[in-house]
């Protein structure tokens, strides 16, 4: 016996000592990638690293509210001036005139290799004739005042050719000289973090210096003097992929922590109540904590990385293994036979094996959050369990539990009286059945934003400032790829001539190109060679000067500037540095590896501009029209998707192969009962009243109309892995043909019961929807699995007792 | 990248038509405006806000250092009170301005453009000074204008001259002639020479 204690006692602390040491060295990431799936198809693992790291992820917006017009607008301009002397920040936009002047410097001094109307035709005396005659129209008109200075410079009009070109939308709305939304009474911003997205610490650094630097423009006392109305006072307003991660981050922590230890609460109260001593209690934690070791020991091993919310999850998981030392405690007292002690063990494994059955169907997940949660709970499990078994009974410490005959009787009594017919019971699965059936085609949330821990106020912030900004969310996306920048521009450029027909056609309303700002230096040549040497435009110019009674003389910054334009270097991307044409590179034109990748998103035509979009329905991209259009260009390396489309799909295959995993699960635990229990129909008493508990929480989940989501999913595998311990327990019982057992038991599954309802049923109040759809399926699953599985067994305790 | 989805070109929309910095110098709105006490003045705005709308025939000539000859257009002008106005020009070629709530639509050929006055200080002046004129906003055109009346009430002339420096390197003067509340003419001249007259003549 001593020997036996020493042994077990040193290899668990050996054990608890080497995960100790894997956990101390694990790598924990703290974003939501572990909901990103991994390495999924070429177009959508791009997808997915830009969703981590691509600009749209770097973005912040930024808007202010409050006080006056003139007020915000010096906010904006001392809160950009701060930030863009920040190294976090690459970029701070707000529409002032000095980021505007870069551009229009940019735009002017490189017109001639930017304008897609420049070739030798343009320039013949025909082109320029025509070319000029309609700039002078708009010298003659209203405009003209504005018009004529750039005229003597870009008769032909290349740079509003240009401004045309890129101007695709309309553009943000301006106050008092900054950017604001259109009803004027917010200025945006936009910043460009230099980290990534999904660098959750860099992106909650960033916003604290934007918190930090409006704090301090907010401060300043205003230039004009108060008005006798006090004004609204000034607010800070902040969306984007990074503030959204920040936030989901800090709710979760903040809701695992306050919910966590409202749980640990309520758990710790009812086990001393039941315990009625403090050693007890901690000895009884001591599986779950040993267990949560293991588990995340466990993760780090084999997947490198431990998600946050893995951690998180998994304890509450395992919470399960508190059962296994209330079984422990309250079954085998002092004194009891070792025969009934080693039919206790038996149960207990056949409940762990039954749970890891269910968790292994989560391993091969490709959602890396899943699998993780999976191995986590195996493991955990595993551990927790062979700490109850082998390590809490040769501890040297004597344990106590209060008398709880009597609890047992009374629900005994309750039970006897509450007996449910075998034909009920099928009565209400056939029921559930039904309403499942009868909602099929709307009982799973196929939407990815379902998971989505962004408030719906958050989300429509997040819209009404994209709108305001001329940037909404992205639809519909051609991407190119290529194995160097010149041929993916010039595998835009092509792509985006195909698209022009379609702009014409008004199959989409128009598209963005990095090729519009940074053209391939094929095109770029081309365009310079299209450009007549001094003599021979001057002779042309003065053809054309002579018809449009034009003086001659006045054009001579022209003639001078394309000469310099036959010959300038070509334009390349560092030429792009300082204006917010950088922006606009990063974010369609990237390097990944040693691949390229020029992205074109597509814009819809304006829901009713026009009939011709088939179906009326408008604002929807044909996007087969575009696939067919495209296609000719290069098919193996030019991709068409719709990115919300695309994720969706994503997450439906996950959702529907996590369906076929829970149900090969169910057959494994359905397989591993016959083996155990060498009986059909001591299986399938088991198996029953958890199928039931399941179908009951679907079938209520579908008539309160909640879609369920895939953690709803792993939520009924944990009834079916919690639930198969009562149901096991009520068999042994049942087998055992000992009725004078059937109070203790039931008075151990209802402590047991209670503590996997509170921590579940604490978890259903969280703000964080998958923590939320997690413990809503579980706290009532379980409750009703122990339910079912008291009152359908209760009909095989021996006759001999209820006499 | 969504967040960019023509962020670029949205960047770039504002610098439509507001063209090469180096040439252009901006305006600054004169903050403090001393109103200039004429009674006549006065009843003239007065007499002008009451009209809620007008139509008139314009011809304009255009003396521009660019051309060899005077550019001459013609068209129709519509009024509605207080802040539409529109100029289609049907001579030598249909083109069209129209200014609603602070909103340019400029229209020459297929083409379309729209800009927000407000975003043009060089060109908002121009456009809005008759605007604010056939309003009788007398405060609007102090705010950038030092205003001179003479004449009187049945044949009068405003001189609006900028009180902002750097506008009036780019616009010397308008000078406007009417009678009672109808605009007659309207000249401006430019920091460079540039001038141009308008004729109106009223529909009824």
């Amino acid at each position: 016996m001593t020997r036996t204690r020493v042994l077990s006692l040193s290899v668990w602390l050996l054990l608890v000592a080497m995960a100790l040491l894997v956990v101390g060295r694990a790598r924990y990431s703290a974003d939501l990638s572990a909901f990103l799936p991994r390495a999924p198809s070429a177009s959508q693992q791009l997808l997915v690293q830009q969703l981590q790291d691509g600009l749209a992820s770097r973005l912040i917006l930024v808007g202010v509210e409050g006080a006056d017009g003139a007020t915000r607008a010096r906010v904006s301009r001392a809160l950009a001036a701060t930030l863009r002397a920040r190294a976090e920040f690459v970029s701070v936009s707000n529409g002032e005139d000095a980021s505007q002047d870069k551009d229009r410097e940019f735009v002017f001094r490189h017109r001639y290799v930017l304008s897609a109307a420049v070739n030798p035709a343009r320039f013949s005396v025909d082109g320029l004739r025509a070319a000029i005659a309609d700039n002078l129209e708009l010298v003659a008109s209203a405009a003209g005042p504005a018009a004529k200075q750039l005229f003597v410079s870009d008769p032909t009009g290349e740079t509003l050719q240009v401004i045309d070109q890129l101007q695709d939308a309309a553009p943000p709305r301006r106050e008092a000289g900054v950017w604001s939304s259109a009803d004027g009474a917010r200025a945006l911003l936009i910043a460009q973090t230099r980290a990534a997205g999904s660098d959750t610490d860099a992106q909650a650094q960033a916003i604290g210096l934007i918190r930090a630097a409006f704090a301090a423009a907010a401060a300043t006392p205003t230039a004009t003097p108060t008005t006798a109305v006090g004004p609204t006072p000034l607010r800070l307003l902040l969306s984007g992929p990074g503030v959204f991660s920040v936030d989901a981050r800090t709710t979760i922590e903040h809701e695992a922590v306050r919910l966590s230890l409202l749980s640990t609460a309520l758990i710790v109260t009812l086990l001393l109540l039941v315990y009625r001593s403090l050693p007890t209690l901690l000895i009884g934690l001591l599986p779950v904590a040993c267990g949560a070791l293991a588990g995340v020991a466990a993760v780090a091993l084999g997947f490198g990385v431990v998600h946050g919310i893995t951690l998180g999850f998994g304890v509450t998981l395992i919470g399960e293994s508190v059962d296994y030392s209330i079984y422990l405690f309250i079954q085998s007292p002092h004194g009891r036979a070792a025969g009934a002690a080693s039919s206790l063990w038996r149960t207990i494994g056949l409940g762990v094996l039954t749970s890891i059955c269910g968790f292994a169907s989560l391993l091969p997940s490709s959602f890396p959050g899943l699998a993780q949660l999976g191995l986590f709970s195996i493991s955990g499990l595993t551990a927790a369990a062979a700490v109850t078994r082998f390590v809490l009974p040769q501890l040297p410490v004597r344990l106590t539990v209060a008398d709880l005959a009597p609890l047992g009787t009374a629900a005994a009594r309750l039970i006897s009286r509450a007996r449910l017919p075998w034909g009920v019971a099928a009565a209400l699965a056939l029921a559930c059945a039904l309403v499942l059936f009868h909602d099929r085609d709307r009982l799973w949330n196929r939407d990815l934003s379902a998971l989505s821990p962004v408030s719906a106020g958050a989300q429509a912030l997040d819209a009404a400032m994209r709108a305001d900004l001329g940037a909404p969310d992205i639809g519909d996306l051609v991407v190119v790829n290529a194995d160097s920048e010149q041929a993916a521009l010039q595998g835009a450029e092509a792509v985006g001539g195909r698209l022009d027909v379609l702009v014409g056609q008004q199959v989409i309303a128009g598209y963005d190109s990095a090729a519009r700002f940074l053209p391939s230096d094929q095109t770029q040549a081309a365009r310079q060679a299209s450009l007549p040497a001094p003599e021979l435009l001057r002779s042309r110019l003065a053809l054309v000067a002579n018809g449009l009674d034009l003086k001659l003389d006045a054009l001579q910054p022209f003639v001078q500037q394309v000469a310099a334009a036959r010959t300038a270097a070509p334009l390349t991307r560092a030429d792009l540095d300082g204006t917010s044409f950088a922006l606009g590179a990063d974010a369609l034109l990237w390097q990944r590896g040693g691949a390229w990748h020029a992205l074109l998103p597509l814009r819809a035509t304006a829901p009713g501009a026009d009939a011709a979009v088939d179906g009326g329905a408008a604002d929807a991209i044909d996007i087969e029209r575009v696939r067919a259009a495209v296609a000719a260009v290069a098919p193996d390396h030019v991709l068409v998707m719709n990115i919300k489309h695309e994720l969706d799909a994503l997450y439906g295959s996950y959702l529907a192969e996590a369906v076929h995993l829970s149900l090969a699960g169910l057959g494994a635990i359905v397989l591993l009962l016959l083996i155990a229990l060498r009986s059909a129909a001591r299986a399938a008493r088991v198996v029953a009243p958890l199928l039931l508990a399941v179908l009951v929480v679907a079938a209520g989940f579908a008539l309160a109309g909640t879609r369920l989501t895939i953690l709803h999913l792993v939520g009924m595998l944990l009834i079916v892995a919690v639930g198969s311990n009562y149901a096991l327990f009520f068999d042994r019982r049942a087998a055992d043909h000992d009725p004078s057992a059937l109070p203790l038991t039931l008075a151990s599954l209802l402590i047991a019961n209670a503590c996997t309802v509170i921590g579940f049923g604490v978890l259903a109040f969280a703000r964080v929807p998958v923590l939320s759809a997690l413990g809503a399926t579980v706290a009532p699953g379980t409750l009703l699995a122990l339910l079912f599985a008291a009152v359908l067994a209760a009909r095989r305790v021996p006759t001999g007792a209820s006499s | 990248m969504s967040a960019t989805r023509r962020l670029a070109a949205a960047l770039m929309a504002a610098a439509l038509l507001a063209l090469s910095p180096a040439m252009m110098p901006r305006v600054a709105m004169a903050q403090d405006t001393t109103p200039y006490a004429s009674p006549e003045l006065d009843r003239l705005m007065g007499l002008l806000a009451q009209r809620r709308h007008g139509e008139a025939d314009f011809s304009e000539t255009k003396y521009l250092s660019l051309v060899k000859q005077p550019l001459k257009s013609s068209g129709v002008l519509v009024y509605d009170a207080p802040d539409h106005l529109e100029q289609r020009t049907t001579e030598p070629k249909p083109q069209s301005v129209v200014l609603d709530h602070g909103v340019v639509t400029l229209t020459i050929g297929k083409r379309q453009r729209v800009l927000r006055l407000a975003d043009y200080p060089q060109l908002a002046p121009l456009i809005d000074s008759i605007r604010a004129t056939l309003a009788g906003d007398r405060a609007a055109l102090e705010r950038v204008f030092q205003i001179d009346f003479d004449g009187s009430l049945d044949h009068w002339q405003l001189h609006l001259a900028p009180r902002d420096a750097a506008l009036a390197a780019t616009l010397k003067r308008i000078d406007m002639r009417g009678e009672r509340d109808a605009i007659r003419e309207v000249e401006v001249l430019q920091g460079d020479g540039d001038r141009s007259v308008m004729s109106i003549t009223p529909r009824e």
